[in-house]
Order: structure tokens, then C-alpha cells, then sequence
């Protein structure tokens, strides 16, 4: 038993091909030397704008970095550049029934980026159940916590957020309770 | 790298097929003895160097395991049931196989899982069996398992546990907050918790450095070579010997027999997908629980119109599941559990099957935290925290460092009709039809795993838990199987198994089957420890027949 069976979902949505991933990390390795921001591969900038305004609620900036800080957009466009190229349509499909949805219930408003926020969160409330929203859920996530060579999760924000460092060693006493309730490490 | 090479058009003495956690230890116990052995093995050669903590690699896709957009794999819960496309198993893909990326737990069964028929009876709809070998029969092979490899473990502390000749080569590792947690509840309860024996360094060992805590272990290569895979232990013995070569990206499609129905080598795909025709006197099958059985029903002839070493038609029936359950608990303080190797406790309390229970089952509980940060804000939260905004993100900061899982792995009962047979409609790249798997949980597994979830609840109340939460196990019903067990089943009577108490065919005398697949109960689960005591074994007598001209 182990991490498979959690990671069952999206085994099933990505599967990729060895070429791919290496060509992602490619990418991401020549970007991050660049001092200018990446420009985007796959999305346009007003594509890019829109799916950042949801991941930007997925994982809000209030109490530290979120999904903006983070990159997750440009995670998001390198994994759809890359190893999640055959998701493509569902964005596609998936942005323009959250467009549709936006229309009926601000039918003054002109996209996402520009709603306030508690309109945003309200949209993402009427979509939160579809298979779309799972995946884009999934890429923010996968861009804000995921290793940071492929262009979220810069200089490890995400990481440092949540409290896990990637090291490649560490000594005994790991946590709180091996320190105060086992005496000596052993 | 192999600094032999050996010539296709010659018979060399043994063909191994699958370098993983069978082949990598049989490939070193016959170049030993004097032997010339090729590895075919279907997946890369890696170097530490290769391997990365990346784990959207890792985890989210195919690094180390099969590719299904390569290899598919169809799946169907019943034979009356249309498979469909479906990573319902997964298996390392590389020289080193499964025991490049597996979490290293190195669980020896027990006496009891050896003559389970006979303490329990039979069970209705089944294959329920005793194995044709007994624990003693395997003790010396656990052992020098152990040594070969090297395992860090405490002999005796699992008051369970069968006899044992010798203590484990390495002291346990060290205790992380999940395990402190673990034992002060498991003791207060009256339970017997016992360090983990892992497959992993606590101190260098015969030149390999021990591991420096780095946390990624289960689904990863070990960037040090500390954990103790068949690449960094065995096989660089067997290269050494001069005698072994081992042949990545080599994908065999059919083993060939010769006119007396002997076999006479295989033929493979090469990294360019040229057919290759390898030449042996004898083949050791190692090519895990689904590929083994799935090769031998590739490889059909006029002699064998069912498949080879099928005469009693089990070949690919009785397939085990990995099977288990997840219960998680939240603590006050930091456990930062991402810190150092997934497991350092359990218990083996109720491991034994009770009859008195109404149905047959058990299994180990062990504590551990085997999420890594992307998959764990995925995967690992409980139901009731949001899945977006504000409050998720903050419940990530809360959870992450403060949760522990407690795992149980559980039995998984021997059902003829749970099955790997051949697709009929899905190829895989090569064009060769996918492995098709029939499987539905028996009533019994299931009824093990709802009995089990409560004992793990109440060791996380127990152990001080803010909060606890089970991770759902019935939907959906099948999660991939790694434990690949079953398929090939040994045993003594030709009618009823595929392979002998040595893992020779019962059919084919110079046909060796030896990996999972040879699993006639799947103990609770931890298979790595018995395949590879079991090649051990089936080297030993390999080489003894060999010796005395006994092969063919």
C-alpha cells in the first residue's frame, strides 16, 4: 500500500511520455536563469489572467505567499506546453463554461480578473463540483507545492509555507515528539 | 555497466528475465557459482545520480513504475464485465525493479502464514491452500536475505515473529514522532509494537553509505544508494563476477522451446525494437506477479497451445491484492514527518487469523507519514476541511507537519476466477496484447479491512489525536495493486499449482518461475522479504541441478 492510491486520480488524468517531462524541466531550467518573467507557451496572456484569478482563490495570497506568488501560472502553462499537453481542450472547454457561468451571474462584468473578490468566490462556489475545477485544483496545487523547476512554487514559497523543507539530509530529533517524549535520540 | 558481453546465437547456461527483486538476486547467486548469465530486463539502467526529490516525476507520473500510455493495462471486476483501460497495477520499471522505488518495509512472514489451510480449513469459493514449504524451510534464505542486502531491524522485538538464525546485519533506524507516538499508545493498549525492519542503511554497510534522512523514500530512488535495492546491492555483485551480463530496455515478448519442450532462450525487443533470439540452457522467469504469468501465456506453440508451464491451467489465476486501510490522526506539534525514511513502527498483534472473528483475515498496522507535499494538499486532508480558499490553505500550514497515517496491510484471500489473462482488443506499443486483470475483492478482505479500522482509530485516539479521519477504501472498490502476488502458485501436486516447492515449472524442468506470482496466501502483504527469500532458495537448488547436469 502507499501514495498510488491517493495519487489514483491523477494517474488516470496524466500519463505522459519520458520526453515530455524532460523537456519541461529543460524549460523551466532555461527560464528560471532569465531575469525578464517567462513568457507563456501555450496560453495567451488573457487566458493566463483569467485561470490565475481562479488558482489565485484556490490558494489565496492573505496570510502569505499564494498561487500568484508562487507561479502557479506558469506551472500551469509549462505542464500544458509538456506532460499534460492532451489537457489542453479540457481548459479550453473547461475556462468557457466558467466564462458562461460568469456571464449569468455578473452579466456585467467582462471577465474573471476583474470581479471583486467575493464575486470571484461565488463563481468558483458554482463550479467547484466539476471535473474541470478538479483538474485546475489539481495544477494549482501541483504548482504551488510541486518541485520548483518546473516553474511554480518559486524559490520554494509553497514549501516554506506549509513547513516542509527539501533537503537532502537531516539528523535526529525530526519532530516534537521524538525530541521531548524519547529522551536521547536513538 | 556489464563488462561482459554475450553473443545472442550462444547458449549461455541461464537467461534471467526481470532484473527486480527476484532476477537482481538470482543473477548474483549463479554468476557466483560460476555460471554465465544475461539479464533481460524491459525498463532503463539508473544511477543514483539520475534520481531526483521531484515529485511530480515521481508521484504524478510514471518515473520508475510502467507507463500505461506504453503498457496498458485493462481492467474488469468480473468476467462478464468489458475491461476497460485502467492502471489497476503498477510495478518498478528499471534494473532494480520494484525495490528501486518500494518503501522498504522487509516484513518476514510469519510460520503461521505457511500452513493457513491447515489451521483454519478451507473457505468457500477459494484456493485456499498451505504452502508446500514451510517457515523453516525459508529461514536460512530470509536471512541471507538480509546480509546480502542489508536490513536494519531489532531481532526479538517482534515477539510474533518465527525463529530467526541470526540477528539483522543492521541496527533499526531511528524513531521518528510517528513512531514515539505509536508505541506509548500501542503499549498502553497492551499491544507489542517493534521497530520497522527496513530495507534501508542505519550504518554503512559493505561500502554503501547509510541513509541521511532525507525522506524520500517510498515511490523514489535512493539518491545515496542507501536503500538497499537489488541496483545498488546485488546486481553490482553479479557484474563484478564477470559472468553476468544484465541487458536494459530489453522487452522479451516470448520465451521458445525446443523440440523436446524444453526451453531454449527468448526472443525480445531491443532498445531500437529489433527482435532479439537469446540462446540459454535454462530460464529464470522473474518478471513479477502480472508480467511473469502474462509471458507465459505470450508464449504459445504447438506443444503449449495454452501458454507454458500451464498444464494445470492456473497460470494467471489466483491473483492477491495489495490491500490495506488508512486511518490518519492530527497532533498538536510538529511530527514533520516528511523527515527521514516512511516507517520506524508496528505492531503484528492482529496479524493472525481468528476464526472466532467469523471470517478469515488479519493483518500489520504500522505508523507512518508517506505523503509528499503536493500529494498530501491533494490527497491526505480530511473531508471536512474546504478544498480551496483561505481556509484550506491554512488547514495545509496546521496539517502537514502535524499528521501521521496509520497503515494496516492486510490479507488478501487466493480467488481462481481473480485473474491476469490477455486482452483481446488493447495492445501495448510493441503489439503485444495488454494484460487484462479480473479482480473483485472477496467478502472476507473486505470484512478484515472494517474490522481493522477501528483498532486504528482507537491507536491514534489513544496516542492523543486532535482529530482522526479514515481514508475511504471502498470507493473506488480497486486502487493498483504493487503487491503483485499469485498467478504462478507453487505447490507439490503438478494439478494444482504451476511451480514446484523450488519455483521450477512443474512442466518444464529448465523453466524456473520466481517472484511473486509463486504466492499461494499473500501473508499481509510486505511481499519483498519472501519473493526474495524465495529466489534465494530457488538459486540454491538451481545450481545444485545444474551441477549435477540436472537441468535439462
Amino acid at each position: 500500500m502507499n501514495s498510488t492510491r491517493r495519487y489514483w486520480l491523477s494517474t488516470c488524468l496524466a500519463t505522459t511520455a519520458w520526453a515530455e517531462i524532460a523537456s519541461a524541466l529543460e524549460h523551466a531550467h532555461a527560464t528560471s536563469k532569465s531575469v525578464a518573467p517567462p513568457a507563456f507557451e501555450t496560453l495567451d496572456s488573457e487566458a493566463a489572467a483569467e485561470i490565475e484569478a481562479i488558482a489565485a482563490q484556490i490558494i489565496p495570497s492573505a496570510d502569505g505567499p499564494g498561487a500568484r506568488e508562487a507561479g502557479v501560472i506558469y506551472f500551469i502553462d509549462r505542464a500544458l506546453s509538456t506532460f499534460d499537453a492532451d489537457k489542453r481542450e479540457a481548459y479550453y472547454a473547461g475556462m468557457g463554461e466558467i466564462q458562461q457561468r460568469r456571464k449569468e451571474l455578473f452579466p456585467s462584468s467582462t471577465s474573471i480578473s476583474s470581479l471583486t473578490n467575493e464575486q470571484q468566490i461565488e463563481l468558483i462556489h458554482a463550479i467547484e463540483h466539476s471535473a474541470f475545477f478538479e483538474l485546475l485544483r489539481t495544477h494549482t496545487v501541483m504548482g504551488f507545492l510541486g518541485n520548483p523547476s518546473y516553474g511554480g512554487n518559486r524559490s520554494g514559497v509553497g514549501w516554506e509555507y506549509i513547513g516542509f523543507e527539501d533537503r537532502m539530509a537531516f539528523q535526529p530529533p525530526f519532530g516534537y515528539y521524538d525530541e521531548k517524549l524519547s529522551g536521547p535520540s536513538k | 555497466m556489464s563488462a561482459v558481453k554475450f553473443s545472442s546465437s550462444e547458449a549461455i547456461d541461464f537467461l534471467v528475465i526481470g532484473a527486480g527483486a527476484a532476477g537482481g538476486v538470482i543473477a548474483k547467486e549463479l554468476s557466483s557459482a560460476g555460471f554465465s548469465v544475461v539479464v533481460l530486463e524491459q525498463g532503463p539502467y539508473h544511477r543514483e545520480q539520475d534520481f531526483s526529490h521531484d515529485e511530480i516525476k515521481y508521484t504524478f507520473q510514471p518515473g520508475l513504475t510502467n507507463d500505461p500510455k506504453l503498457q496498458p493495462i485493462t481492467y474488469r471486476k468480473s468476467e462478464a464485465e468489458k475491461a476497460k483501460p485502467v492502471k489497476a497495477i503498477e510495478y518498478g520499471r528499471q534494473v532494480g525493479g520494484g525495490t528501486v522505488h518500494f518503501t522498504a518495509n522487509y516484513w518476514r512472514f510469519h510460520e503461521s502464514d505457511f500452513k493457513e489451510r491447515s489451521l483454519y480449513g478451507s473457505i468457500t469459493g477459494t484456493g485456499f491452500a498451505d504452502w508446500p514449504i514451510s517457515y523453516a524451510d525459508l529461514e536460512p534464505y530470509y536471512t541471507k536475505a538480509e546480509y546480502d542486502l542489508g536490513i536494519s531491524g531489532l531481532a526479538g522485538a517482534n515477539p510474533f515473529e518465527g525463529p530467526r538464525s541470526k540477528p539483522y546485519p543492521l541496527p533499526p533506524m531511528p524513531v521518528k514522532s510517528s513512531g514515539v507516538l505509536f508505541e506509548r499508545a500501542t503499549k498502553k493498549l497492551g499491544l507489542h509494537p517493534f521497530p520497522a525492519p527496513m530495507a534501508i542503511l542505519s550504518q554503512p554497510y559493505r561500502g554503501r553509505t547509510a541513509c541521511a534522512h532525507c525522506g524520500f523514500c517510498e515511490s523514489f530512488g535512493c539518491e545515496l544508494g542507501a536503500k538497499s535495492s537489488t541496483l545498488v546491492s546485488v546486481i553490482p555483485t553479479a557484474e563484478r563476477s564477470g559472468r553476468c551480463e544484465i541487458r536494459p530496455n530489453s522487452y522479451v515478448r516470448q520465451i521458445k522451446i525446443d523440440q523436446r519442450g524444453r526451453v531454449s532462450g527468448a526472443v525480445y525487443f531491443d532498445a531500437e525494437r529489433r527482435e532479439i533470439f537469446q540462446r540459454a540452457k535454462a530460464v529464470m522467469l522473474c518478471a513479477n506477479g502480472v508480467e511473469s504469468a502474462r509471458l507465459l501465456l505470450l508464449s504459445t506453440s504447438n506443444q503449449f497451445s495454452q501458454g507454458l508451464a500451464n498444464s494445470s491451467g492456473l497460470v494467471g489465476k489466483y491473483l492477491m491484492w495489495d490491500t490495506g486501510s488508512e486511518v490518519n490522526g492530527l497532533f498538536e506539534h510538529p511530527l514533520n514527518e516528511y523527515k527521514s525514511i516512511q516507517v520506524t513502527r508496528l505492531i503484528h498483534d492482529y496479524y493472525r487469523a481468528d476464526p472466532k472473528r467469523g471470517f478469515y483475515g488479519g493483518g500489520g498496522i504500522d505508523a507512518r507519514f508517506d505523503y509528499y507535499p503536493a500529494g498530501f494538499a491533494l490527497h491526505g486532508m480530511p473531508k471536512d476541511v474546504p478544498k480551496w480558499g483561505s481556509e484550506y490553505k491554512a488547514a495545509l500550514k496546521t496539517y502537514y507537519t502535524r499528521t501521521m497515517v496509520l497503515l494496516s496491510h492486510t490479507t488478501s484471500l487466493a480467488v481462481e476466477k481473480n485473474t491476469i489473462t490477455l486482452d483481446p482488443d488493447v495492445k501495448d506499443a510493441w503489439g503485444l496484447p495488454a494484460p487484462r486483470v479480473t479482480f473483485d475483492r472477496h467478502p472476507d478482505d473486505t470484512a478484515t479491512l472494517r474490522w481493522m479500522i477501528p483498532k486504528q482509530v482507537e491507536i491514534l485516539e489513544t496516542a492523543g489525536a486532535k482529530k482522526v479521519w479514515v481514508q475511504p477504501f471502498d470507493v473506488p472498490n480497486l486502487m493498483p495493486s504493487r503487491h503483485l502476488m499469485g498467478t504462478c502458485r507453487m505447490g507439490d501436486d503438478p494439478k494444482n499449482s504451476v511451480v514446484n516447492r523450488y519455483s521450477r515449472s512443474h512442466d518444464i524442468p529448465n523453466l524456473f518461475i520466481v517472484d511473486g506470482s509463486n504466492f499461494v496466501t499473500s501473508g499481509r502483504q510486505q511481499p519483498t522479504a519472501t519473493i526474495q527469500a524465495l529466489a534465494y532458495r530457488a538459486a540454491d537448488y538451481a545450481i545444485r541441478a545444474a551441477k549435477r547436469g540436472n537441468l535439462s
